[in-house]
C-alpha cells in the first residue's frame, strides 16, 4: 500500500504539483469572483426589478442575510487555502475585520470627517475658521435649543427616572406587580412618531366659538373643570413641558424595569435591620435601598440623559421645532437637510458629541477597571 | 395591637394599589383613545370626543317647533309659555320639564330645536373603513366635519409595512451575525491591535449618530446607495454594531473555558467552533439583542428619513408624512398609528421576557 502511494506521487512529480497549485489558485480566484457575481446580480435585481413588492422584500431579506453569511464562509475558506503560517495570522481578522471595518466607516472615521467639515463653510469647499462654532454657541436659535435641551435633560430625566423608581418600589409590594409593570412598560414598544400621534390627539385644540366641541382629552378635561381650552402646543415655554411628558410616558417603563430588578437584589435582612432600628419605610428606602442600587441608578440616569440629549422624532413630528420648541438634534437636521449648511450641521453634531464626552470617558474608565480577561 | 398592625398593613396595601391603578390608567388612556378613534367615522371624530362612544347623558334632539308667520321676531318671543328675546332663545332656554329650546339659525328660520337630556352611546357607529383607507394605496373619499366630501390619495401603509419588514429583518440579523463573529474574535483569538480596537468600540458605544449622518450621506450619494435597502442595512449595522459587539463579547467571553479548550485540542477549526458551539450556546444573548434591535429599527425615524426617504417609505416615515400633510384627519392618523404599532407591540408582549433580559444585560455596564 505504502509503496504504491509513493510511486503515485513520484509519477506526478513537479508538473503535478505545479498543476495542482495552479488549480488551487484558479479555484481560489473563481470562488470569490462567483460569490461577487451572484451577490451583484442580486443587487441589480433588487434595484431594477419591477416584481411585486412582496417578492422584492422576500428576495431582499434572503439576499441580505444570506449574502453576509456567504461572505464569511468564503473568506474563511480563502484564508484556509493559504499556507498555515499566514492562515493563523489572518484568521482572527476574518472574524473581527468586517465589524471593525463597518464601525470604522460608519462611526469612527465620520467623527474626524465631521470635525474637519465643522471648520469649513456651508458647501464644504473652503475653510470657515471658527464661524460655525460661533454660530453654534451664540446664535439665538442655538441658544433656544440649548435651553430646551436642558429642560428635556433635567425634567425628562428626573420625571422618568423618579417616576420609574416610585412605581418600581410601590409595585414591589403588591400582588399585581407583573400587571402594573407590563402596563407602564408597554409604551417602550411604540415609536416616537406613533407616540407623537397619540399625544397630539390628547393636546388637540379646536378653538373657541359657538357649538364647538373639543375632541382633545386635555382640553375636554380643562373645560369640564370650568376653565378655557388652550392650544397647548403653541404656548411657549410650556409647550416644551407637554413634549417632555411624551418622553416620560415612553421612558418611565425602561427606568422602572431596570430599577425594579435592582431593588429586588437588596437583601431583606438589611431592610429588616433598619426597620428594627426604628427607621420608617421612607427612611429605610433612602438609607438602605438607594445606596444599594446606586450603580444601577447612575446607569439608568446616563441612558436617559443620552436619550434626552438626542431627542428628535417627537419634536419633528409634533411641532417641527416651531413655537420655541426647537432642540439640538432638530436644528442639526434643519441645517444639514433643509438649509444645506454642512459646516453648521457638523459643528452642531460636534456639540452633541462634546455633550456626551463625559459619559464616553466614564465608560472607558469603567471598562479599563473591569477588564481582567483581556 | 396585632390587629391594628394588620389593618394598617391592609390600608397601606389599598393605597399602594390605588396609586398604581391611577398611574396605569393615565398610561393606558392615551392609547385607548386613539384605538377607539381609529374605528370611528371621520365626521363623528370631528363632532365629538372619543369618550362619547360610552353610554352617557347628552342633549338629544327630539323635535322642532316652527313658529307662525304672525310672530314678530324682533320683539320678545313667547314659546311654550316662556317669553324671551331672540338672543336669549339663540343661547337656548331650559324649560321646567327639562327640555331645552334653541333657536336654529337666523331670525327668518322661525324654527327652534327641542333637545332633551337622554342616555346615549349604546349603539355606536364603528367602522373599519379608516384602516382600509390607510393600508391601501387607492384614492379614498370621506366626509369632513362640515359635511364636504373629500377625495385623497391613500397612504399605502401596507406597502410601507412591507418596506419596514425589509429594513428591520436583515437590519436585525446582519449586525448580530457580524457582531457575533467579532465578539468571538475579541474574546477567544489573539491578534495584534486587539486591545486598542476593543477600546475604540467601547468609546463608540454612546457616540450620537448625528455625527455620522452628513459624511455617510455624501458617501451614499457617490456610491448610489441612497434610498436602497442595502444602504440602510449598512447604516443600521454600523450604528448598532458597537453595542451588539460589546454585549455579545460580555456573553461569549463568559462561556466555559474548558469546553472550548477541549474543542481546540480536538483540532476543530475556529470557524467550526464558532458555528457549531459558540452560536448555539449564545442563542439567549442573540435573541435578547435581536428583539432590542428589531424594535429599534422598526421604530426608527431619523435614519429612515435620511437614507431611505420617499423612495422606500417605512411605516414611521409614512405616519409622519400623514401627520405633516393631513394634520386634521384624525381618522387616518389614528388608524395609521395603530398599523405602525401592531407588530412591535405583538413582538414586545410575546417576547417581553427576553427583551427585559437583554435590557438588563445592556444596562449593567453600558
Amino acid at each position: 500500500m505504502l509503496q504504491t502511494q509513493d510511486i503515485k506521487t513520484g509519477k506526478t512529480g513537479l508538473l503535478g504539483w505545479f498543476s495542482t497549485a495552479i488549480g488551487q489558485i484558479l479555484i481560489s480566484l473563481f470562488v470569490p469572483v462567483m460569490t461577487f457575481i451572484v451577490l451583484w446580480q442580486g443587487y441589480l435585481f433588487l434595484s431594477k426589478s419591477q416584481a411585486s413588492q412582496i417578492v422584492l422584500v422576500v428576495v431582499a431579506i434572503i439576499w441580505g442575510v444570506g449574502g453576509v453569511a456567504l461572505l464569511y464562509v468564503v473568506a474563511n475558506w480563502l484564508v484556509n487555502k493559504l499556507p498555515k503560517r499566514w492562515a493563523k495570522v489572518l484568521q482572527p481578522f476574518v472574524f473581527v475585520g468586517p465589524a471593525v471595518a463597518i464601525m470604522g466607516w460608519f462611526l469612527a472615521i465620520p467623527v474626524l470627517r465631521t470635525l474637519i467639515s465643522s471648520f469649513r463653510n456651508a458647501l464644504g469647499n473652503d475653510w470657515a475658521g471658527l464661524n460655525n462654532y460661533i454660530f453654534a454657541f451664540t446664535d439665538t436659535r442655538m441658544l433656544e435649543t440649548f435651553r430646551n435641551n436642558l429642560l428635556w435633560l433635567v425634567l425628562g430625566t428626573s420625571f422618568s427616572v423618579g417616576l420609574g423608581l416610585i412605581i418600581a418600589v410601590l409595585a414591589d409590594r403588591t400582588k399585581l406587580e407583573v400587571l402594573y409593570k407590563s402596563i407602564i412598560f408597554t409604551p417602550m414598544a411604540i415609536s416616537f412618531v406613533g407616540a407623537g400621534v397619540i399625544w397630539k390627539f390628547i393636546y388637540t385644540y379646536k378653538g373657541e366659538g359657538f357649538g364647538i366641541q373639543e375632541i382633545g382629552l386635555l382640553n375636554a378635561i380643562v373645560l369640564a373643570f370650568g376653565s378655557q381650552s388652550q392650544p397647548w402646543l403653541a404656548m411657549p415655554p410650556w409647550n416644551n413641558l407637554f413634549l417632555i411628558i411624551i418622553m416620560v410616558w415612553l421612558q418611565t417603563g425602561y427606568a422602572m424595569v431596570v430599577l425594579s430588578s435592582a431593588i429586588k437584589g437588596v437583601p431583606a435582612e438589611l431592610l429588616e435591620a433598619a426597620r428594627i432600628d426604628g427607621a420608617t419605610e421612607v427612611k429605610a428606602f433612602f438609607n438602605v435601598t438607594v445606596p444599594y442600587i446606586k450603580g444601577t441608578l447612575i446607569t439608568v440616569l446616563t441612558t436617559v440623559v443620552i436619550f434626552s440629549l438626542k431627542t428628535f422624532d417627537v419634536v419633528r413630528v409634533m411641532t417641527g421645532g416651531n413655537n420655541g420648541t426647537n432642540v439640538i438634534a432638530n436644528e442639526f437636521y434643519l441645517q444639514s437637510f433643509t438649509y444645506n449648511h454642512t459646516g453648521r450641521a457638523s459643528a452642531i453634531a460636534i456639540v452633541l458629541l462634546i455633550a456626551v464626552l463625559p459619559i464616553i470617558i466614564n465608560n472607558l474608565r469603567e471598562f479599563n477597571k473591569g477588564r481582567k480577561g483581556f | 395591637m396585632a390587629k391594628s398592625f394588620k389593618s394598617q398593613k391592609i390600608s397601606s396595601q389599598i393605597i399602594t394599589n390605588l396609586i398604581l391603578i391611577i398611574i396605569c390608567l393615565i398610561w393606558l388612556v392615551p392609547i385607548f383613545g386613539v384605538l377607539i378613534t381609529s374605528f370611528r367615522q371621520s365626521q363623528d371624530i370631528f363632532r365629538s370626543g372619543w369618550w362619547t362612544v360610552f353610554p352617557h347623558r347628552a342633549d338629544v334632539e327630539v323635535g322642532t317647533i316652527k313658529l307662525d308667520d304672525t310672530v314678530d321676531t324682533n320683539g320678545p318671543i313667547t314659546v311654550e309659555g316662556v317669553t324671551a328675546s331672540f338672543e336669549e332663545w339663540r343661547q337656548g332656554i331650559k324649560l321646567d320639564d327639562g327640555r331645552l329650546l334653541t333657536w336654529f339659525g337666523n331670525r327668518r328660520t322661525r324654527t327652534l330645536t327641542v333637545t332633551e337630556k337622554q342616555w346615549v352611546g349604546f349603539s355606536t357607529n364603528l367602522t373599519i373603513k379608516n384602516y382600509q383607507d390607510v393600508i391601501g394605496g387607492k384614492t379614498i373619499t370621506f366626509t369632513d366635519a362640515a359635511g364636504n366630501t373629500i377625495t385623497r390619495q391613500g397612504n399605502n401603509l401596507g406597502g410601507a409595512f412591507l418596506n419596514s419588514l425589509a429594513v428591520a429583518i436583515p437590519g436585525t440579523i446582519i449586525p448580530i451575525l457580524i457582531a457575533a463573529f467579532a465578539a468571538f474574535g475579541f474574546a477567544w483569538l489573539d491578534f495584534p491591535g486587539r486591545n486598542i480596537l476593543f477600546t475604540i468600540i467601547v468609546a463608540l458605544l454612546v457616540v450620537p449618530l448625528q455625527i455620522a449622518l452628513v459624511p455617510i450621506l455624501q458617501d451614499y450619494v457617490k456610491l448610489g446607495l441612497n434610498g436602497t435597502f442595502l444602504g440602510i442595512w449598512l447604516a443600521h449595522t454600523g450604528f448598532g454594531l458597537p453595542l451588539a459587539t460589546y454585549l455579545l463579547f460580555n456573553y461569549i467571553s463568559s462561556l466555559s473555558r474548558e469546553l472550548l479548550e477541549a474543542a481546540f485540542i480536538d483540532g476543530a477549526s475556529n470557524f467550526t467552533i464558532f458555528t457549531q458551539m459558540i452560536l448555539p450556546l449564545s442563542v439567549p444573548a442573540l435573541a435578547s439583542f435581536a428583539i432590542f434591535q428589531f424594535l429599534w429599527l422598526w421604530n426608527d425615524y431619523l435614519v429612515a428619513l435620511i437614507f431611505l426617504g420617499e423612495k422606500n417609505r417605512v411605516v414611521t416615515y409614512a405616519l409622519a408624512s400623514i401627520v405633516g400633510e393631513k394634520g386634521q384627519d384624525w381618522h387616518l392618523m389614528t388608524s395609521a398609528a395603530f398599523v405602525s404599532m401592531v407588530l412591535p407591540l405583538l413582538v414586545f408582549l410575546l417576547l417581553q421576557r427576553y427583551f427585559v433580559r437583554g435590557m438588563l444585560a445592556g444596562s449593567v455596564k453600558g
